[in-house]
């Protein structure tokens, strides 16, 4: 494709932000401040639990070259935000519930100064007993953390059940049972949460900053700040890097606060690296007991799985993160009779929220082990027991609602059956060195995609022809760097038969785009695209019908958008897009289409709490991965050799940007099945810089080979399903499967460090269940 | 301070506190957005900029220390966007949320400048001092090894 010719669907096209990345162009909030724009920063309570006595700022306050110095006082509305229940102060005035509290903020002229100020911010925190995980939280007596919450310290519970539930158990001719655990994980994003505001002359303000989520952020910061949403303008740049730790709100309230006592100054925030690891959401620590049963056959016949997160303090996204990794907890798989438990529970532990994968990262690092160890069992072939029950369309899944969406698992399974990688392990592992024992381990994986049956998945596209005969593209979910805001251009090229020069892209933005909802949930291009697609054919009909007019053609038939211009295909006659535009009025040019992603249906034995947190989904993706491990029998040392992951995404828009996010979600889930952990002591993050908490560099990921099934999603633009997240539960399980076939080790959590590996290998023996 | 030194092939001058961080001096001073900063630690690659061609963290750098030094930025890897670095990152996908994007680039372009043929084990290795979280790296590989193959052969060009 010449840059000349039009766009096309399912071409590998390269990104439109990619040339401006590579020159370092101001692409992001942090490169767009001001000169001269004031620094404002946060003091942090630094203790767990604490009542607040005080807080004093007069001290702060003396110091040369502060504007402003806030506290909870000084938040005129609600002074809470979060996504689903309102339970994170602004600014913390009775309470401190983690140690990344925010006590007071302050502005000054400079960074200098608003060091110094925030070390002389009193506070007077009285110490309390902290509640530091699950089991004391849930204990008899314990302290509330929210006293007015019905559940007490349990955010969210629920059950889902199939078939008899339990009583499948006793139809099994072999169960097993295993235990998992999965730590706290950093997003570690390059760019750290940031962003700046004003106060305009009418006293509006505006904000720029890194967010998925602008439009839902504008009415949070609104509630919290006591402010009619429309004084707010929130506009998201593109961000660097996201996965859920920006799905909501980091610096947006305090930036509009201290605009708010700014003199119409504009006013800059950014977190440091330990700050943004102290103060951020992280995923959620998890612990999971899951059962799996079947006949001697390997049929499944019953599955269980109680599945408990620590939450942190508030809610953020956790219930919506319980239910989808309950909605997951029984695999890709046809299962007759299960029951899922869970629980989210509430601690002063650090943040749990919304992280690429969202709970089912967590519960298929389980559940495939299990399988894993049911087909041991049972000896038949590890790829052959997740063939035999791999979910099909019109199946009913483990926790009891109808896949009404394209299922590509068998695909995915026959296309590793036939890889080099499996056919040729046995021959691989052989040819291990000296003290090195090689394994290859498999995983099947499924990811629901959008918000479930009852919030709203919504998008709304808005295309424009331009006077100078170009299309501009309003595009309304955030490009946290997966490139949704290309594949728009993409979309709308196509449809408008236009190059990728002649298509403009405006960023979200409150009072230019128009509301599609989070850059979150595997939903993005599925949602956004939908509505785009809408709103570009309806453009198209509308100029090919006023050239059709203007020529007066038989009929639109004769007439096509071309590169510039609409051409009359029977006489070869052009007209340019410039000279039509000038034709139309501005509400011709402009076309807007709304579009609601499709709900299942059932799913109704689910309690309402649950279906609001999204149960059950329409959509899902589907995948298996493969990775071949060596591990050194002297060091515990684990390499991952190579890795295989086949997905069914539905059809591929951009082959290069579907590669991209399944690459970079299995080097995040390579992270956390090899050294991503966040160490909390006492509910203190020890490891808050990128030297302590390790995220995988450029010699710990290996080749990953990609591959994709050919399947068409009827329900989503051009056939695509979303690709998002679905790789980054592949690895914890595919690392874990593959350790147990080269050393008949498993260990009980993630990360697989040479420490544990070596501990393992030295008690073999003791009749660790391989 | 009077600093002194080249920026990006041009003779740069000015009055700047010598403890200024470069990170600091380039995007607050100068105005060069393209260098980032991700910890402000060492930790992270993505302040990398190059001084006298070799790759340096503009986080740990004082300003003092570029006194009659040659600085290149991302904005100065070619003048037209064209370095073959810039041209295999955009067209091998290697590009993502772009916040290591330039980091990337000038330690890929230090390390062609010392190895202009490396296997993918040395591309991986020289950039082992450069986070990224968003691609898997597997495509960054590919770009490097690209540019390395259209430049082989042409010395002229891996000399910048």
């Amino acid at each position: 494709m010449t840059p000349s010719e039009p766009l096309r669907i399912g071409v590998a096209v390269p990104r439109a932000d990619a040339g401006p990345k590579t020159r370092g162009e101001p692409l992001f909030a942090t490169d767009t401040v001001p000169a001269g724009a004031l620094w404002a920063g946060v003091r942090r309570a630094g203790v767990v639990r604490a009542r607040v006595a005080a807080v004093r700022t007069d001290r702060a306050a003396a110091v040369e070259g502060v504007v402003a110095v806030l506290t909870h006082r000084d938040v005129k509305g609600t002074n809470r935000q979060g996504v689903i229940r309102r339970d994170q102060p602004v600014l913390v005035g009775e309470v401190v519930r983690h140690a990344g509290d925010a006590v007071a903020l302050v502005v000054a002229t400079t960074p200098g100064a608003l060091t110094r100020a925030l070390s002389l911010v009193e506070a007077d925190l009285e110490s309390l007993p902290p509640l530091l995980d699950v089991e004391s939280a849930l204990s008899e007596g314990a302290p509330l953390l929210h006293p007015g919450h019905p559940g007490g310290n349990v955010l969210l519970e629920g059950t889902l059940t199939a078939g008899s539930g339990a009583a499948g158990a006793k139809e099994c001719d072999a169960t097993v049972e295993l235990l998992f655990e999965t730590p706290r994980q950093e997003h570690a994003y390059l760019e750290t949460e940031n962003g700046w505001a004003f106060e305009t002359a009418d006293g509006r303000v505006e904000l720029t900053c890194s967010t998925q989520t602008p439009y839902r952020d504008r009415m949070e910061v609104a509630e919290a700040l006591g402010l009619d949403p429309s004084r707010l303008r929130i506009s998201a740049p593109y961000l660097g890097g996201g996965f859920g730790g920006k799905d909501g709100i980091t610096v947006q309230t305090l930036l509009v606060l201290a605009a708010l006592h700014a003199g119409g100054r504009p006013v800059r925030m950014r977190w440091g690296r330990e700050e943004s690891i102290v103060s951020g959401t992280k995923r959620h620590a998890a612990r999971m007991s899951v059962r799996l049963g079947a006949r001697a056959d390997g049929t499944l016949q019953f599955a269980s799985a109680d599945l408990r997160l620590d939450k942190g303090p508030y809610d953020h996204l956790g219930g919506a993160v319980l239910e989808l990794g309950m909605e997951h907890a029984t695999g890709p798989y046809r299962v007759p009779h299960a029951v899922v438990t869970g629980k989210a529970v509430y601690t002063d532990n650090p943040i749990g929220g919304a992280f690429r994968g969202f709970g089912v990262t967590q519960v298929t690092a389980a559940v495939e082990q299990a399988v894993d160890l049911l087909a041991n069992r049972l000896g038949i072939d590890r790829l052959e027991i997740r063939r035999r029950n791999a979910l099909r369309r019109g199946d009913v899944t483990g926790t009891g609602f109808t896949l009404l969406c394209s299922v590509g698992l068998a695909d995915c399974l026959d296309e590793v059956a036939r890889h080099p990688l499996w056919t040729g392990r046995e021959e691989w592992k052989s040819a291990a060195g000296p003290f090195k024992r090689r394994g290859a381990g498999l995983a099947a994986l499924w990811h629901g995609a959008g918000y479930g049956p009852v919030v709203p998945d919504v998008a709304n596209a808005k295309v424009e022809l331009l006077p100078d005969g170009r299309f501009r593209v309003y595009c309304g979910v955030a490009d946290m760097g997966q490139g949704n805001v290309s594949t728009n251009a993409q979309i709308a090229g196509a449809l408008l038969g236009q190059p990728a020069g002649a298509v403009e892209l405006v960023l979200p933005d409150t009072d230019r785009t128009l509301p599609s909802g989070s850059s979150a949930g595997s939903r993005t291009t599925y949602s956004f695209g939908q509505a785009l697609d809408g709103a570009a054919r309806l453009l198209r009909e509308r100029i090919v019908a006023r050239a059709a007019d203007l020529w007066m053609a038989r009929g639109v038939e004769e007439v096509a958008l071309v590169p510039g211009a609409v051409r009359h295909l029977p006489t070869g006659r052009e007209l340019p897009l410039s000279r039509l535009a000038s034709a139309m009025g501005e509400p011709e040019r402009v076309a807007v289409h709304r579009w609601r992603a499709p709900v299942a249906a059932d799913g109704q034995r689910a309690s309402e709490a649950i279906r609001l947190h999204g149960f059950p989904h329409r959509v899902f993706a589907f995948g298996v991965h493969l990775a071949l491990v060596e591990v050194d029998e002297l060091t515990g040392q684990l390499g991952v050799d190579r890795y295989l992951a086949v997905t069914d995404c539905g059809a591929l828009v951009n082959p290069q940007l579907a590669t991209q996010q399944v690459q970079g979600a299995v080097a995040q889930g390579l992270g956390l099945a090899l050294s991503e952990e966040l160490i909390v002591q006492g509910g203190r993050i020890e490891t808050s810089s990128l030297r302590t908490y390790l995220v995988p560099t450029s010699v710990d990921v290996p080749e990953i080979e990609t591959l994709f099934v050919p399947v068409h999603e009827e329900t989503g633009p051009f056939g695509l399903k979303g690709v998002g997240e679905i790789a980054v539960n592949g690895p914890v399980p595919a690392v874990a499967n593959a350790l147990a076939d080269a050393c008949g080790i498993r260990l009980p959590r993630a990360p697989f460090t040479p420490e544990r590996i070596l501990a393992a290998l030295r008690g073999r023996g003791n009749g660790e269940a391989r | 301070m009077r600093l002194e030194f080249v920026l990006n092939d041009a003779p740069a001058a000015l009055d700047v506190p010598p403890d200024r961080r470069v990170v600091d001096l380039l995007r607050e001073e100068l105005g060069l957005k393209g260098t980032k900063e991700s910890c402000g630690a060492g930790d992270c690659g993505a302040c990398t900029i190059l001084v006298d061609g070799e790759s340096r963290l503009s986080c740990l750098m004082l300003a003092a220390q570029l006194q009659g030094r040659a600085v290149t930025t991302v904005e100065g890897l070619s003048p037209d966007g064209s370095h073959p670095l810039q041209e295999t990152f955009a067209a091998h996908g290697a590009v993502q949320c772009g916040y290591c994007t330039p980091g990337m680039l000038l330690a890929a372009a230090d390390l062609l400048a010392r190895d202009p043929d490396p296997d993918r084990e040395a591309i991986r290795e020289g950039l082992s001092g450069n986070l990224c979280r968003c691609t898997g790296y597997v495509k960054i590989v590919d770009a490097v090894a690209a540019a390395s193959a259209a430049t082989v052969g042409v010395p002229d060009q891996r000399k910048r």
